[in-house]
């Protein structure tokens, strides 16, 4: 399949277990292609291995069989061209936005002066323009995962991971920075996996939305959206999704 | 004052400085009585007679090669350059070893046994083996200043490494960051606040160490002043030494926390 951006080629993941010698397995025979480009939404039940493929995408850790594939080339390692964006933010206490945004480049030898119009420029993309010199623990939930998206995005990564990025932020900015993520993603369409608890979530922002089961993981079902941006979560064509991908979810968890 | 006393002052948001200079104040005058009513002056001085003979110490002449700083200050000048010298010893060999075994687990296999063996033993324990390796003076001082805070430095140190947030490392390896980077630029900043504490414990340890150090392997120093002044029975002047060894290590915890404030200003928002 030549032209996919991403391809996950049966990919397995199973972790041992420090006590007991027991082994679980997280992935089962799990595969997914990714088009430049695309957004594509992972839903499931907890436990389902969404994190566990987002970090096998990541290179943090290695099939136990099966093979990643970015552009052709097989995944061994975290890399650059890989943008990483957690839940809890994980932003660098000790600097202020400008340094947690300019890590990249930095660590990649950018020169100083480029590395920080780069910082700039991202932070200005994610709205938090003059900022720049605010420390994290002066930041509110939303504000924190705006640097920690800019900070993924200055490497310019051709694909970007994000690990349930808005899923401590309250109602309000959770849909601010929905919508804000989009608006982004127009702008350099980047390759975006998401992962989500939230079928609205996943139906409000990707182009496909990929249910996983549980125990071990694997993909269950595969819903392409077939709505024009901007979406209207009160569309019948919107709710009608919703209900039908929540059903198929409950059905894999009852 | 408030009628309600069960409320925590906290909440109360009341001024209740002044309470701290009333509690100095009742010290000194408790003192004062009991030492005029014991009545023995050269073992249970007054508080007068300590400030007293503080001016008297300031003046007479200093010990050997630091006539010109008067017996006090010269005194308490040889103490802090001793304990500056064993606590920069100890900063330099603690932070870099604690860094290794936090960081790498098979170091931490290698020296952690040693170095439990070694660490309860209470470094006034080595004061005999201190002298028959170092003689007396500035050497054993310094020996004994870094034993004392090297432990608590290299174990805080450890614990600040090892606790490197997992996240923040996987967030540096998917940016690009090679094992060194992730080294300095996340494990080592990660670690600063656990690697203050330890260096506040560190010269706390530390400056009990020096004065029993001089105490008994030393004829210098502000520990070795206090003892002369027992021998000779002058109480007054045990006390005033007493008083310039608490100052001066309060100023020394108070000169590293405003550091620690000024190092760490990310924590504080």
């Amino acid at each position: 399949m030549s032209g996919q951006k991403l391809i996950i080629d049966s990919v397995t993941k199973t972790f041992l277990e420090k006590k007991g010698g027991t082994s679980t397995v997280a992935l089962c025979d799990f595969s997914l292609e990714i088009g430049a480009g695309e957004f594509v939404c992972l839903v499931g039940p907890s436990g389902c291995g969404k994190t566990t493929l987002l970090k096998l995408v990541a290179g943090l850790e290695h099939a136990s069989s099966g093979s990643i594939y970015l552009d052709g080339k097989p995944v061994t390692a975290p890399g650059p061209e890989r943008g990483l964006v957690f839940q809890d933010f994980a932003l660098f206490p000790w600097r202020d936005v400008t340094g947690n945004v300019a890590f990249g480049p930095e660590v990649l030898k950018v020169p100083l002066a480029e590395r920080l119009r780069t910082a700039e420029k991202c932070i200005d993309l994610v709205g938090l323009s003059g900022s720049g010199h605010k420390y994290p623990s002066e930041l509110s939930g939303g504000m924190k995962q705006r640097v920690a998206i800019a900070r993924a995005l200055a490497n310019n990564p051709e694909l970007l991971l994000m690990d349930e990025p808005f899923g401590s932020l309250d109602a309000q900015t959770r849909y601010l920075m929905q919508t804000e993520l989009l608006s982004i993603w127009n702008i350099d369409r980047k390759a975006i996996i998401f992962v989500t608890h939230s079928v609205e979530e996943a139906v409000y922002l990707a182009e496909r939305v990929v249910v996983m089961k549980s125990s071990p993981g694997a993909v269950k079902s595969i819903y392409p959206v077939d709505l024009s941006y901007p979406r209207r979560l009160t569309d019948a064509g919107f709710i009608n999704l919703r209900e039908r991908i929540t059903a198929d979810i409950a059905e894999e968890v009852g | 004052m408030s009628n309600r006393w069960w409320i925590p002052n906290t909440c109360r948001g009341e001024d209740t400085r002044p309470l701290r200079l009333i509690s100095i104040l009742l010290f000194l005058l408790i003192w004062e009585g009991a030492a005029l009513l014991a009545n023995i002056p050269q073992l249970f001085p007054t508080p007068v007679a300590v400030v007293i003979s503080l001016g008297q110490l300031l003046i007479a002449p200093g010990p050997p090669g630091m006539e010109w700083a008067g017996e006090l200050m010269g005194n308490t000048l040889i103490s802090l350059w001793r304990v500056i010298v064993g606590f920069a010893l100890a900063t330099v060999t603690g932070v870099s070893l604690g860094i290794i075994i936090g960081w790498w687990r098979n170091a931490r296999d290698l020296f952690e046994p040693v170095i439990e063996i070694l660490r309860p033993i209470p470094p006034l324990a080595w004061i005999p083996l201190a002298m028959l390796w170092f003689g007396l003076g500035f050497k054993p001082a310094v020996f004994l200043i870094w034993l004392g805070a090297f432990f608590p430095i290299l174990l805080n140190t450890v614990l600040g490494m090892e606790n490197t947030p997992h996240k923040l490392i996987e967030v540096a390896r998917t940016l690009g960051a090679g094992p060194w980077q992730i080294l300095y630029k996340v494990g080592v900043p990660s670690a600063a606040p656990s690697i203050m504490a330890g260096l506040r414990i560190g010269i706390g340890i530390g400056w009990m160490c020096l004065v029993a150090a001089e105490l008994t392997g030393s004829n210098s120093g502000l520990g070795y002043m206090i003892m002369y002044y027992y021998s000779t029975m002058e109480a007054s002047k045990t006390v005033a030494g007493m008083l310039m060894i608490g100052i001066v290590g309060f100023l020394m915890f108070i000169g590293l926390k405003k550091l620690e404030d000024n190092i760490l200003f990310w924590k504080a928002a």
